[in-house]
């Protein structure tokens, strides 16, 4: 598989990076992640407008630009760099992909157009409050009442939660188990019987949110009970995203940790010229490395729609994890004493680091997932 | 003009002439040497074609689909020809270039010393050039092949007043001579792959000295370059087919010497390979701490593999090298130690054993005790992490404590 980034690639790289270089410095992040909305709607709408960025993977009969996963890699890495605040993730990769995969062609065709131009923010609600990732962490119920369907129980975790107007949420038929009975459904995010709840992030920069179902009236997604193949697919596909999103993170916290060391001088010369220092750095571009090939080699699986895909999420998903952690911890030892410091803007990506560790997944779970997956 | 359709033609056709699995390997290699298809990439005027090595790869290919024999290439004997072809007078090329590819002759390279591992320029053997000749007194140390090397490829030290990089010259070694005693070096996994070389007036003619006198180092770099590029300068013989005949028994027997130094390697860098095969066979790989440290380093050594991956596609492709290309050998450093751990949770107690009482009748205890060797040999993790921080992130150099004349520089007391 050849996996390296064509010259046209890197020219829509180099686009997406002068864009939020400007539109995202850690002045506007700071700024965002004190709101409750956590993100800039004007920002928004440039991105979808100059860049076209929330259309990126969903397909041009429904609105999209047509690219693939390779190109949303591209994406979530700048995004992951420059800490972007928007609801990216909760609505072009998680919802889009959740419609694509579950929906059947009118619900794609009425659903994505909106979500395409940015103008829609959805997101989905896999999770409850036990954090479980795996389909037995699933309690949610969604029962047949008046030709349609009422939801009942309590999802958490939900990205963008409190502000996104399509809800797009798992459930399960009452009394099924494990993979069978599950069905994404769609609501309104203030419909009756919705109560959502701000959930206070150590990462600021990623808004949660928990949401209370009482019989909430929901259109089902595709077929009904048989929507595990979707949800399968739609966290490999978001697993996969956020290892390239890690990535960018973790390239970001390299540059710092090395601009310091070259800079900051103790014991009459620059600390970067200690191999104590030194050392780390060499250490931390491997973990860099090595993730950033994992991760844009299982966004080519996903391109390819190659059967190794869930395998290859998972195992990108932990080499990103590990490397974005490691880095993260790495860089605020390098820094000293300042890099603990609340002006200093390195928590902004460890935190993000931390949390990008349990979304979707610790790593544990998924080398267990790994090993499954390659049939050990 | 060559392109690539033409040249594989003429190889192909060149082949059907002349390839004969019942030939002699000797009669066969100069035949190679004369016409120029052993080594397509070397100058015309010496035994090769002068063409590019995109062009030299077809060639190579014709020669593994027709199962043909080709130019001796293992050992260290294609670093010693890439060294004289940049740096050597037509006198070291018309001696030694043919019988480097006929296999005749066996090189080793004498540059690490007892006291110069990792700053190998701080070399204190010395060559003094004394009525006419070089002669030469030290000790040299890892030295593969030395005990049936008819050459030595020297980095020695011809002027002290000079600082350390400039001081060093480099020559050709004759082996066969009593002012040499090559003895083997045992090693903590038992076997004695290498060799230490002590030099006691040990004697070079004026015309074997390679370059002009002082500027060895830039010589040697040359040679380190070349090793770099070709792994280890390890490289096995090609094969394809059922190779039946005098020519490849002739061939076997000169692998099976050549590459004999080099069998523990694989497990050098830890077998990864054998991983999940003896978790199941143990049965341990039921066990969730072990899938989670299989899990780990196949990892690892996955995202390596892909790296490496994207730095030969980079270069492929023309692209500037990024920082990809350097990193390999520090992981296969951290892949090496990561496999000797899970080797050792996979064995359980029998990690004790050795030899035929242990797992794969010692394979896995010969990887648990050859491991070490991996973040040392071709540079150890240290320099490697220098390098990678000096020259990919471009992180400021150590102060040095060795720019004087060499003679005043602090260096160890070899006794």
């Amino acid at each position: 598989m050849n996996f390296s980034f064509t010259d046209e690639q890197e020219l829509f790289r180099s686009g997406v990076q002068r864009f939020l270089k400007d539109k995202s410095p850690t002045t506007e992040v700071r700024r965002l992640m004190a709101t409750d909305t956590g993100y800039d709607p004007e920002v928004w709408r440039q991105l979808s407008d100059d860049l076209g960025l929330q259309a990126i993977q969903i397909p041009e009969l429904y609105g999209g630009a047509g690219f693939g996963p390779v190109e949303l890699g591209i994406v979530m890495e700048e995004l992951g760099r420059s800490l972007l605040c928007a609801p990216y993730f909760s609505s072009t990769v998680l919802a889009a992909n959740a419609i694509l995969n579950a929906g059947n062609e009118s619900q794609k065709l009425e659903l994505l157009p909106d979500i395409a131009s940015g103008q829609q923010l959805a997101t989905v609600a896999v999770t409850e409050p036990n954090g479980r990732w795996d389909v037995d962490g699933i309690q949610c119920t969604a029962s047949p009442a008046g030709g349609g369907f009422r939801l009942n129980g309590t999802k958490s975790f939900v990205l963008d939660g409190c502000v996104a107007i399509l809800l797009v949420v798992v459930a399960r038929k009452p009394d099924s188990t494990g993979e069978d009975g599950l069905t994404f459904f769609t609501l309104a995010g203030d419909a009756e019987g919705v109560t959502r709840r701000a959930l206070q992030g150590m990462d600021p920069t990623r808004k949660l949110a928990r949401i209370e179902f009482h019989n909430a009236e929901a259109l089902p997604l595709g077929d009904v009970g048989n929507g595990y193949p979707a949800l399968a697919k739609t966290l490999d596909q978001a697993v996969v995203a956020l290892a390239n999103e890690m990535v960018g993170g973790t390239q970001a916290l390299l540059d710092s940790a090395v601009a310091y060391a070259k800079m900051r001088v103790q014991f009459g010369r620059a600390i970067g010229s200690f191999q104590a220092i030194k050392h780390k750095c060499a250490d931390m571009l491997i973990d860099v490395e090595l993730a950033k090939s994992a991760a844009y080699y299982a966004a080519q699986a996903a391109q390819e729609d190659d059967p190794e895909v869930p395998a290859l999420a998972s195992l990108a998903k932990v080499s990103a994890s590990e490397a974005y952690m490691r880095t993260a911890a790495n860089c605020i030892q390098i820094h000293g004493g300042i890099g603990f410091t609340w002006d200093n803007d390195t928590h902004l990506w460890y935190k993000r680091a931390k949390s990008s560790e349990a979304l979707l997944g610790l790593p544990s779970y998924h080398r267990e997932l790994l090993m499954q997956r390659w049939g050990y | 003009m060559a392109n690539e359709e033409s040249v594989r033609q003429a190889a192909r056709e060149w082949l059907q002439a002349n390839w004969d699995p019942e030939a002699g390997l000797l009669d066969w290699r100069n035949k190679l040497a004369d016409s120029g298809w052993g080594v397509p990439h070397w100058p015309v005027e010496w035994y090769g074609k002068g063409l590019s090595a995109a062009l030299s790869a077809v060639i190579e290919e014709e020669f593994v689909s027709a199962n043909a024999v080709g130019v001796a290439k293992t050992g260290i004997r294609m670093l010693a020809a890439a060294t004289l072809l940049e740096h050597g007078s037509d006198v070291h090329k018309d001696q030694f270039l043919r019988r480097i590819l006929t296999g005749e002759d066996t090189w080793c390279q004498l540059f690490s010393e007892p006291g110069s591992g990792s700053d190998l320029a701080g070399a204190t053997t010395r060559a003094d050039l004394i009525e006419g000749r070089w002669v030469i007194n030290g000790q040299k140390v890892w030295t593969t092949s030395a005990h049936h090397a008819q050459y030595g490829l020297l980095l020695a030290r011809t002027n002290w007043d000079e600082p350390k990089h400039q001081g060093l010259s480099y020559f050709v070694l004759p082996m066969d001579q009593a002012g040499v005693e090559v003895q083997p070096l045992k090693q903590m996994n038992g076997h004695a792959s290498f060799n230490q070389v002590f030099f006691t007036d040990a004697v070079i003619p004026p015309e074997y000295l390679v370059s002009t006198e002082g500027n060895g180092w830039q010589v040697a770099m040359t040679t380190l370059a070349h090793e770099r590029r070709g792994a280890d300068g390890v490289r096995g013989a090609s094969k394809a087919g059922p190779r039946r005949g005098r020519i490849y028994d002739e061939e076997r027997a000169e692998t099976e010497t050549v590459m004999e130094p080099y069998k523990w390697y694989p497990q050098r860098a830890g077998r990864v390979d054998l991983v999940a095969k003896r978790a199941e066979a143990t049965g341990t790989i039921a066990d969730p701490y072990v899938r989670q440290e299989i899990a780990k380093l196949l990892i690892l050594a996955k995202s390596a593999e892909w790296t490496a991956h994207r730095a030969r596609v980079a270069q492929q492709e023309g692209r500037p090298q990024g920082p990809e290309g350097s990193l390999g050998k520090l992981a296969a450093s951290n892949i090496a130690r990561a496999c000797a751990h899970v080797h050792t949770l996979i064995t359980g107690t029998d990690a004790m054993l050795t030899g035929e009482d242990s797992p794969m009748e010692g394979t896995i205890a010969e990887i648990l005790v050859s491991v070490p060797a991996t973040s040392i040999a071709g540079g150890t993790d240290e320099i490697q992490r220098n390098i990678i921080a000096e020259r990919v992130l471009g992180m400021p150099k150590e102060p040095r404590f060795d720019t004087g004349p060499f003679r005043d520089v602090p260096r160890n007391i070899v006794t």
